[in-house]
């Protein structure tokens, strides 16, 4: 419930705005649809024998990926009526077969929006095999509404490889649509999730990337030394990150489509780190030591035209680039004598401090809609014992999101904005972890070897 | 067989007749002619040697100087063979060696004169050319202190400043005697902080220590920094005296 309060906040605060005050009762309408998650039933499609696991899995991977969207409400299969549709013409026979009460819908529809179900949405479909390859024919239907037409939110029809891979990315992409239907985002299916990985008893990191459900693990970067602080273009295509491949901290640049090194120009400094993307994908925003202590830097995505936004006499490191302006940065500052966390604008103006100055508060991130900001802050704990907060810009109100002992670090945001990743050593050694956004159903994604500094991208 | 004796009998006994009845015949045999005159003797050779010096280091040389009259040839001992009969040679013995020169004259007579060369040891071996140690044991075995800095600070605390004191003056005398030497300060931190600002506040602490040791006059362009932030600990103890050993500046051979 508490994710549904946080995101209610905005709403909240429009409420209270006097300009809102026409849209009130719009405003009521939307928090009770707010506060719900829509419950949705998922039936089971069947396919052809001779795909078996192909659709066995497919079905696992929509559930999943559906109820790792965080928007929905899953209903459990075992309250469905006994046989689900496959395509639209099975309900309308339905409405047509078992016409009760002409005034009334059908069993299919009345079926699923009905005590046990009470669904608001039903995806259902079937799967064929066609030329050797698996089509979905996938359907959503609202059966909330009175007609069997005004039922049909979508279909859309699949292919892929029959195949336990292919299965899997035709789950994807039916849930991607299904949540986009629903104005739900694009949920997790199909983001990526790239952070550090180390071996037992290895001083090398490389920079790994896998599924939104820690599935799909590949190694991005084998440099074969210290690869750090990983970030990706806001399109998802490039990767940028530290390594010490040259002996002292460097930026380097890759494509994510050839994983081919791309050119980036490093100022003569013993450190330029900790990158992150402009908004527009074109620019990187680092820190680097080149005047003496770390400050903040703008470049082009090649390392041109070369800015420094930040003159203080502090350390200033780890920017990190509003996402829905393009025009703040958020960064970690120690002027006060300790690491805070603190936003400025691109130009380096308007730059104040958001943390309270009580402990290290450090690792900002946005969330998508740039009206709040994650970090990790040791606040209520012992010097290296962090906890992740949410804060919202507005109301400089401060959220608390994990409450372990131990480190639980590096949060950031997955695109759809509904779940937050981030490392934590709370069950001994540092892992990834994803959670809801109001810090709900945990979900360790890492196991092997050390993991850190995990960022979500789109893809 | 016995009328061949016969014949060569009575042949040698006609023989030996008419000899001596032939000799017989002759006048009063001449006097014997008289001896030839002896040739004049000729002078008799005399041969002079110095070896100038006459004691030299091993490995050193020394110069044999030889004058001789009425010689015809010369030759000198120790495998040197023939010489002129006056002249110089320069020798190089490894130990004591007398050194002969036989000269001869015209009459085969012989006159040899002799000079020692002494060889003395070499100077006690030079004071054992100092086998230099190469460069990595000799700042190893320099006493290179880590400067440590309290959390989340890169102020220079006492015992640091002593520590990059002794430093400073060790690395001078180190580019005395290796003046191509370059160090390396490597700013650390412990576990405690984040990867990100580590990075940063290690930067800066290699950057105090490297202001300090240049200001101590440690060459600016022997040095150079980098920051490991937390990712190189010494240790891996979760207690106050590991954190402070990688809280650090670290000085090591570039």
């Amino acid at each position: 419930m508490k994710n549904l309060v946080i995101r209610c906040i905005g709403v909240c605060l429009a409420m209270t705005l006097p300009s809102a005050a026409q849209r009130a009762p719009d405003a009521v309408i939307e928090l009770t649809d707010e506060i719900r998650d829509p419950r949705i039933a998922v039936s089971e499609i069947l396919g052809p024998s001779s795909a078996n696991d192909p659709v066995e899995h497919f079905n696992e991977e929509l559930w999943k990926a559906l109820e790792a969207s965080g928007r929905l409400e899953m209903v459990p299969r075992g309250f469905y009526p006994r046989s689900s549709p496959g395509k639209p013409e099975d309900i309308q026979r339905d409405e047509t077969r078992m016409p009760e009460d002409p005034a009334r819908r059908g069993f299919y529809l009345r079926g699923w929006e009905d005590v046990p179900v009470m669904a608001r949405y039903l995806v259902y479909g079937r799967v064929e095999d066609v030329n050797d390859r698996l089509a979905l024919s996938g359907y959503l239907a609202d059966v909330t509404q009175e007609s069997v037409e005004a039922a049909y939110v979508f279909g859309k029809l699949y292919y892929s490889e029959p195949n336990l891979t292919g299965a899997r990315e035709m789950a994807f992409e039916f849930a991607r649509d299904i949540l986009q239907n629903l104005g739900l985002g694009e949920g997790l299916a199909g983001s990526r999730i790239y952070y550090v990985h180390k071996e037992v008893g290895s001083d090398r990191k490389e920079i790994w990337a896998m599924d939104y459900d820690g599935r799909n693990k590949e190694r991005i970067t084998n440099y074969r030394n210290l690869s750090l602080t990983p970030a990706i273009s806001p399109d998802g295509r490039r990767i940028a990150f530290t390594t010490y491949v040259e002996g002292i901290p460097k930026i380097y640049l890759h494509s994510l489509a050839t994983n081919r090194r791309l050119p980036f120009y490093n100022q003569e400094a013993s450190m330029n780190t900790t990158p992150s993307f402009g908004l527009d994908g074109n620019s990187v925003y680092f820190a680097s030591s080149a005047s003496g202590t770390s400050q903040i830097y703008r470049a082009d995505i090649d390392g041109g035209n070369l800015r420094r936004i930040s003159y203080s006499r502090s350390i200033d490191v780890h920017p990190s680039i509003n996402p829905r302006t393009g025009a703040e940065i958020a960064f970690v500052s120690d002027a006060t004598g300790t690491p805070q966390v603190y936003v400025m604008n691109t130009s380096g103006a308007n730059r104040r401090r958001l943390s309270n100055g009580g402990g290290d508060a450090v690792q900002p991130a946005w969330d998508p809609t740039g009206e709040r900001l994650v970090f990790t802050w040791t606040r209520g704990y012992e010097i290296g014992n962090y906890n992740i907060f949410l804060v919202d810009l507005a109301s400089q109100r401060y959220t608390q999101l994990t409450h372990s002992a131990g480190r639980n670090e590096h949060p950031t945001f997955s695109p759809s904005g509904t779940h937050i990743v981030f490392s934590s050593d709370r069950l001994g050694s540092q892992q990834i972890w994803s959670m809801r956004a109001d810090g709900t159903q945990l979900n360790q994604l890492t196991s092997r070897g050390l993991n850190e500094s995990p960022v979500w991208a789109v893809r | 067989m016995r009328s061949k004796q016969k014949i060569i009998l009575i042949a040698a006994g006609i023989f030996l007749t008419l000899f001596a009845f032939g000799c017989r015949k002759e006048a009063p045999p001449p006097p014997p002619p008289p001896p030839p005159p002896p040739p004049p003797a000729a002078p008799a050779p005399t041969v002079g040697i110095t070896a100038e010096p006459s004691s030299i280091e091993r490995g050193k040389s020394a110069t044999l100087k030889w004058n001789s009259q009425n010689a015809v040839s010369a030759e000198m001992n120790q495998g040197i063979g023939a010489v002129a009969t006056s002249g110089s040679r320069e020798v190089f013995p490894t130990r004591s060696t007398e050194y002969t020169i036989t000269v001869r004259n015209a009459d085969g007579k012989t006159a040899s004169a002799s000079a020692m060369v002494t060889v003395r040891a070499p100077p006690p071996p030079p004071p054992p050319p100092p086998p230099k140690p190469d460069l990595s044991e000799a700042f190893s075995s320099a006493s290179i202190r880590d400067a440590l800095f309290d959390y989340d600070k890169s102020d220079i605390r006492p015992d640091a400043a002593d520590a990059l004191r002794g430093n400073a003056e060790a690395l001078k005398k180190l580019l005395e005697d290796y003046p191509s030497a370059a160090f390396l300060i490597e700013g650390h931190c412990d576990e405690r902080g984040t990867t990100e600002y580590n990075l940063a506040l290690g930067d800066r602490r290699s950057t105090v220590a490297m202001e300090f040791l240049v200001n101590l006059g440690v060459p600016a362009s022997k040095l150079s920094k980098v920051s490991l932030g937390e990712e190189r600990p010494v240790c891996s103890e979760q207690d106050e005296s590991c954190y402070q050993r990688n809280r650090r500046a670290h000085l090591r051979l570039r």
